[in-house]
């Protein structure tokens, strides 16, 4: 019972996370086709961040959070201006603009805090038990986060005018533009809320991990694998997938011999299975051939 | 005798007549002649160590495009086949005691089996589908690797396997060779009909299979065949180093891959051979910074792409060079018409 439980929770954590970087994800790519391969290293920023401003300057944990947000939101925009904006035509060259800027911050991060593991201190401390098991408050904090800002996201996208602008410019850039959309502008906006979300994202998740400058791999994998098996630029498909990954992940730690070594290769394998059968992805819809 | 001579001739006609006439082929003869006889000029140990790396990676950047460039599917797993090229290589040499020159093909072979493997699930992708889902291959053998540590060393890999040949110069020669020969091989490939229709899938499969051409057949086909050269270079690698580890299948060396070729520019062949030899000895040289290594290579790949989107030496070639309006035939950028058809060049 007690091994049932703690995959539950971990599942479900793992799945939050993953869940808001995959949505985070593929909002910009299905706005303006950029597969933002730096997605997760703006999560990491946003985990240091967090880092300085508790420890370095003494706020509280919350303070530190907006400004997480804030700033790494603003760095986020900030780089799409300079770096991936005057190439956007060219898809390859975006894509190794984006590996080279995650590469960059990895760098800048390891030359200030060196390659050492740090921790956080968690925004709410205690926990309660549930049949025996150990929930710390900081996790379901963390669940509520996630499910609070899916919620928020979604409002965002079916209700206002931004997220129909949003949605439109995903369908079909050119009659967006034709339609009075200024489409530089919502992908810029775009940008920024999936920069956002990272950011978000690193913050409920920082004092459940540990900082260190590669922090950024497996979830960068574990979100594309997500975004492929739920369909590129389906939100109801990233969330979904998202938690079936993570709770494949818990499983395979919980049970396999060797679990911890095997968790990436599972769900990946999981990942591949569903290709085979729907090639879009579970909720995608194939795009039609952009030629 | 006279034979000697009517080839000689020809020969000097050639070079006078194709070559001289166009800078970017001076440059290719030049790095020919400049990578056979720097053992002659330089011993450095050190020097010829980066040299064979690099070439070892001109393979494996100029096999990424093969597949990516020239066929369009986007492969972000590209460490999968210098992995089990390296691996397979390893083991069989440690396992069965075969020599370097029967692993290496061997490696390939075992890699052009995996590029079959992953190609069958990954025909049916295209775009970022694809790239998305070939960057979990190496991942998944990552994980097996670590999970049977008995036969695979686990994260240490397998060491102590056999040297690729006795001394440094000729572990340069041979690595040098093979890489000149198999990028030539990789360059004719692209010219010919199977490169034409490999080319005119990346630009539009529907047509190409609307003509009657078997698209699947053929994707298939540059799946193994990049894995085949892909593999040669991870076998060469795993006896270079004289070890195959985890190294070889993590995800920053499929990024890196990427990174070459994009930055000297796809479709080319050529274009990810210089990057290498920019990019990888740049890399050694910054050794003295070593913090700032990572950090100033990513910078400089940004800054370039920001000014040269095409790749390096697209632009470089696009600088020096421009091509007929009439004829379609490259003419230095100084002349002021064509030199086979005289039209004005503008």
């Amino acid at each position: 019972m007690n091994l049932v439980l703690n995959i539950i929770i971990s599942g479900l954590i793992s799945g939050s996370v993953f869940a808001l970087l995959a949505i985070g994800f593929s909002l910009i790519f299905g706005v303006a086709r950029i597969v933002n391969i730096a997605h997760t290293a703006f999560y990491m920023v946003a985990a240091y961040c967090i880092y300085i401003v508790t420890h370095q300057m003494g706020f509280h944990p919350i303070w530190a959070m907006i400004a997480a947000i804030v700033l790494v939101t603003l760095l986020g925009i900030i780089c799409y201006k300079i770096f991936i904006n005057p190439i956007r035509e060219h898809e390859g060259a975006v894509l190794i603009a984006t590996i080279a800027l995650a590469m960059a911050f990895q760098e800048i991060m390891a030359l200030i805090f060196t390659g050492t593991y740090l921790s956080v201190p968690s925004l709410v401390k205690g926990y309660f038990l549930i049949l025996g098991v150990k929930v710390f408050y900081q996790q379901l904090l963390t669940f509520l986060v996630a499910m609070l800002i899916m919620a928020v996201l979604w409002v965002l996208l079916t209700k206002t005018k931004l997220g129909l602008a949003i949605r439109s410019t995903a369908q079909d850039r050119e009659v967006a533009n034709l339609m009075g959309i200024n489409e530089s502008q919502v992908a810029m906006m775009t940008m920024g809320a999936s920069v956002g979300l990272a950011a978000l994202t690193g913050a409920v998740v920082v004092p459940l991990t540990i900082l260190e400058p590669h922090m950024w791999m497996h979830p960068l994998i574990m979100m594309m694998a997500v975004v492929v098996l739920g369909g590129l630029g389906s939100l109801k498909g990233s969330f979904l997938g998202a938690y079936i990954l993570g709770f494949a992940e818990a499983l395979v730690v919980f049970l396999a011999p060797m679990g911890a070594f095997l968790k990436g290769s599972v769900a990946l394998s999981i990942m591949i299975l569903v290709l085979l059968i729907r090639p879009e992805g579970l909720f995608g819809v194939s795009f039609e051939e952009e030629r | 005798m006279d034979l000697i001579l009517f080839y000689l001739r020809k020969l000097f006609t050639i070079l006078k007549n194709e070559v001289l006439v166009l800078p970017s082929r001076v440059v290719v003869v030049l790095f020919f002649l400049l990578l056979l006889l720097l053992p002659v000029f330089t011993k450095d140990p050190y020097l010829l160590r980066i040299f064979t790396l690099t070439s070892i990676f001109a393979i494996l950047a100029a096999s990424w495009d093969l597949l990516s460039g020239f066929t369009g599917q986007m492969n972000f797993g590209h460490a999968l086949f210098f992995g089990v090229g390296a691996y397979g290589a390893a083991l069989l040499n440690k396992h069965v005691g075969i020599p370097p020159w029967g692993t290496v093909p061997l490696g390939a072979l075992a890699a052009v089996v995996s590029g079959l493997i992953i190609g069958i699930p990954c025909l049916r992708l295209r775009g970022t589908y694809l790239a998305l889902t070939t960057l979990a291959f190496p991942i998944i053998l990552m994980g097996v690797v670590f999970a049977f540590p008995g036969l695979t060393g686990g994260e240490l890999g397998i060491s102590g396997i056999a040297r690729l040949a006795g001394s440094r110069v000729i572990d340069y020669y041979i690595a040098v060779v093979v890489m000149l020969g198999l990028c030539t091989i990789m360059w004719k490939i692209t010219d010919s009909n199977t490169g034409i229709i490999f080319h005119a899938i990346r630009e539009d499969e529907l047509a190409v299979k609307a003509a009657g051409i078997n698209t699947t057949r053929y994707k298939l086909l540059a799946f193994s065949l990049s894995g085949f050269f892909a593999g040669i270079s991870g076998g060469l690698y795993a006896h270079f180093m004289r070890i195959a580890g985890p190294s070889t299948l993590e995800v920053s060396m499929s990024f890196q891959v990427v990174i070459w070729a994009i930055f000297g520019g796809i479709v080319t062949i050529y274009g990810p051979v210089g990057a290498v030899f920019i990019l990888f000895p740049l890399l050694e040289f910054l050794r003295f910074w070593q913090e700032f290594r990572m950090l100033m290579f990513s910078v400089v790949v940004l800054l370039i792409l920001l000014y040269m989107p095409d790749g390096l030496f697209r632009w470089l070639r696009d600088k020096v060079e421009k091509e007929c309006p009439r004829c379609k035939i490259r003419n230095v950028a100084m002349r002021h018409t064509c030199r086979v058809c005289t039209a004005p060049l503008d």
